[in-house]
């Protein structure tokens, strides 16, 4: 028996590599620092997030495979791992007072959003099915405790315990469907996968892996825990969790599909396009009846997973590219409407109601002007990013023979501008609300308010760059 | 050499035990508990397919043999989370019935 040294390309996974070290040195670093410089934890894991994005953007066109084809180095995973890491960043910058004001501000805080970026990185570089189960756990581990964070808030625990139950769940189906393409082909391997004949143990492994990417990027039906979660969670950790996990799920469900399953398209497209149209229409009208602005904002989540599906079903460059542009604009436009709404709270207080909203042009005209680009945004007004993406993502279907789900695509995009528009009706419209002093907004969430409004413009206005690097492509 | 869908058959009949009690217990453990279940009638397969696979594969390709030692390792990993959380939820609320936790509902 020969033994072979397997080729240890560090470089393609240096992104990774430095994310998890900074992780390892917060987490460590919590050990030694007082109370009051748990600030310093935060700086630092800001530091190690922009270190990994100047690595990623060291990998552009390197075009590589390292670790025995598990890990891929494409602009695909290049341009989700900028992505990711920009979400992160605005996450970061959002916690500070917030984790202070709500008393949860530890080490362990930033040290598991690290340890769950890592595994997004992770996820959208690999290129072997184990590799995306692992990145997947990675990804939800620190996640399911992030989300009880808040552990004298019973409604944080309750959604950490439902989050996990329902995940755990989900990845047993996963892994299911792991193993039945692995027994039905023989390796794991995305590449190697396509390259086997196709049969029924294949499809109905696909079919599973199909649930377990499904209930990542909360698609109907298995939507369930979303609204539960992101309201319980508390608010920096539920709009993570909206845009970040949604970027590596989707990068590696696109993968995934596109890369190890194109020889079953026939059957997946079908089924994809009947889940796409009943994630809309579900989670905007579900959208329209709620009160409360995170569960409003959970099943606009819901409604946009469902757009971003529509790319995939158009397949092709088109698709690609627009799926991953998409997902770019969605991680600035949610995180910014997150944000204002932190931006907004009072101590533990926070503005929960729609009807909290009331008045606020008055009392904080540039903030409700922001809010207002955001959720015009997600709406897909023109000139803001939004729309940009919707626009591409319906271009991208019609084009491939899908107009009519383009059609009710664009359909359900009237119907959200009702929900997304009533939060800014009561700012410009309503009276101010008693018990409400007027907000006064930290220096750093003003800084991330501030670059992902210039983010949203700057990706409307001038969409022609971020279009031409989502279509760096998607390596085989 | 027993045939592999013996196997396979075990590993769905397995799989679905877990199911049913992931779905039917009210208990968090028991819930868990049915979900490691469905967890390792995976590593049933993966090990069965790994040793039918083996004749036609290279002799370095261990790739179901070590998946299923990933999954081993993770089972545990969740089992750390899943309980430190049940404990939470216990102190703060006095049990660890799923049906009564349920503070948000749509």
């Amino acid at each position: 028996m020969s033994l072979s040294v397997p080729d240890l390309n560090l470089r393609i996974i240096a992104p990774v590599l430095i994310v998890a070290i900074s992780a390892l040195v917060v987490l460590l670093g919590e050990l030694v620092t007082s109370s009051a410089q748990k600030r310093g934890l935060g700086y630092a894991s800001l530091v190690g997030l922009l270190a990994a994005g100047g690595a990623a953007m060291g990998l552009w066109d390197a075009h590589a495979v390292a670790f025995r084809e598990m890990v891929r180095a494409d602009n695909f995973g290049v341009f989700l791992t900028l992505t990711i890491l920009a979400g992160a960043v605005l996450c970061i910058l959002l916690s500070f007072d917030f984790t202070r004001a709500h008393r949860i501000e530890t080490g362990e805080y930033y040290a598991l959003i690290l340890f769950s970026v890592t595994g997004m990185l992770l996820m959208v570089t690999a290129a072997d099915l184990i590799i995306i189960f692992l990145a997947l756990e990675l990804l939800s581990l620190p996640l399911y405790i992030l989300a009880a964070f808040k552990r004298e808030d019973e409604r944080s625990l309750e959604a950490g315990l439902k989050y996990f139950l329902l995940g755990a769940f989900s990845s047993a189906f996963f892994l299911y469907g792991i193993a039945l393409v692995y027994g039905a082909t023989g390796t794991t391997n995305l590449a190697r996968i396509a390259a086997s004949a196709p049969s029924e143990m294949l499809l109905i492994g696909a079919g599973l892996l199909l649930v377990g990417f499904a209930f990542k990027v909360a698609l109907v039906p298995f939507h369930w825990w979303t609204p539960d979660v992101y309201e319980g969670a508390p608010t920096t950790i539920t709009a993570f969790m909206s845009v970040a996990v949604k970027a590596a799920a989707f990068g590696a469900f696109l993968r995934a599909f596109l890369v190890a399953l194109p020889a079953l398209a026939m059957d997946w497209r079908v089924v994809l396009a009947i889940i796409a149209v009943l994630t809309m229409t579900l989670g905007n009208v579900a959208a329209l009846l709620q009160a409360n602005i995170k569960r409003m904002l959970a099943y606009s989540s819901i409604a946009h997973a469902g757009y971003i599906l529509i790319a995939l079903v158009a397949m092709g460059g088109a698709g690609v590219s627009a799926a991953l542009f998409y997902l770019l604009a969605y991680t600035l436009t949610n995180l910014g409407a997150f944000g204002a709404v932190i931006a907004l709270g009072e101590g533990e207080r926070e503005r929960l109601n729609v009807s909290d909203y009331g008045g606020l042009a008055r009392m904080q005209p540039l903030l409700a002007a922001m809010l207002t680009v955001f959720m015009l945004s997600l709406a897909g007004f023109p000139p803001f990013a939004g729309f940009v993406g919707k626009f591409l993502i319906f271009g991208a279907a019609v084009q491939n023979g899908w107009a009519w789900l383009a059609v009710v695509g664009v359909l359900n995009s009237l119907v959200s501008v009702y929900f997304y528009l009533r939060p800014v009706v009561a700012m410009y419209m309503s009276e101010p609300v008693e018990g409400w002093g007027a907000p006064r907004v930290a220096p750093l969430v003003a800084l991330a308010l501030v670059l992902a409004l210039i983010g949203v413009i700057a990706l409307g206005v001038f969409p022609a760059p971020a279009i031409a690097l989502a279509a760096g492509g998607l390596g085989r | 050499m027993i045939p592999l869908p013996f196997y396979l058959l075990l590993a769905a009949a397995l799989f679905c035990i877990g199911l049913f009690g992931a779905l039917a217990r009210r208990n968090a453990i028991a819930i868990l508990m049915g979900i490691e279940l469905m967890l390792n009638a995976v590593n049933i397969n993966l090990i069965a397919f790994w040793r039918y696979i083996q004749p036609a594969a290279p002799t370095w390709d261990l790739a179901g043999q070590i998946f299923a030692l990933f999954v081993i390792t993770l089972a545990a990993a969740e089992a750390a989370i899943a309980l430190a959380l049940v404990i939470a939820i216990y102190r703060s609320r006095d049990t660890v019935n799923v049906e009564e936790v349920d503070l948000m509902k749509w």
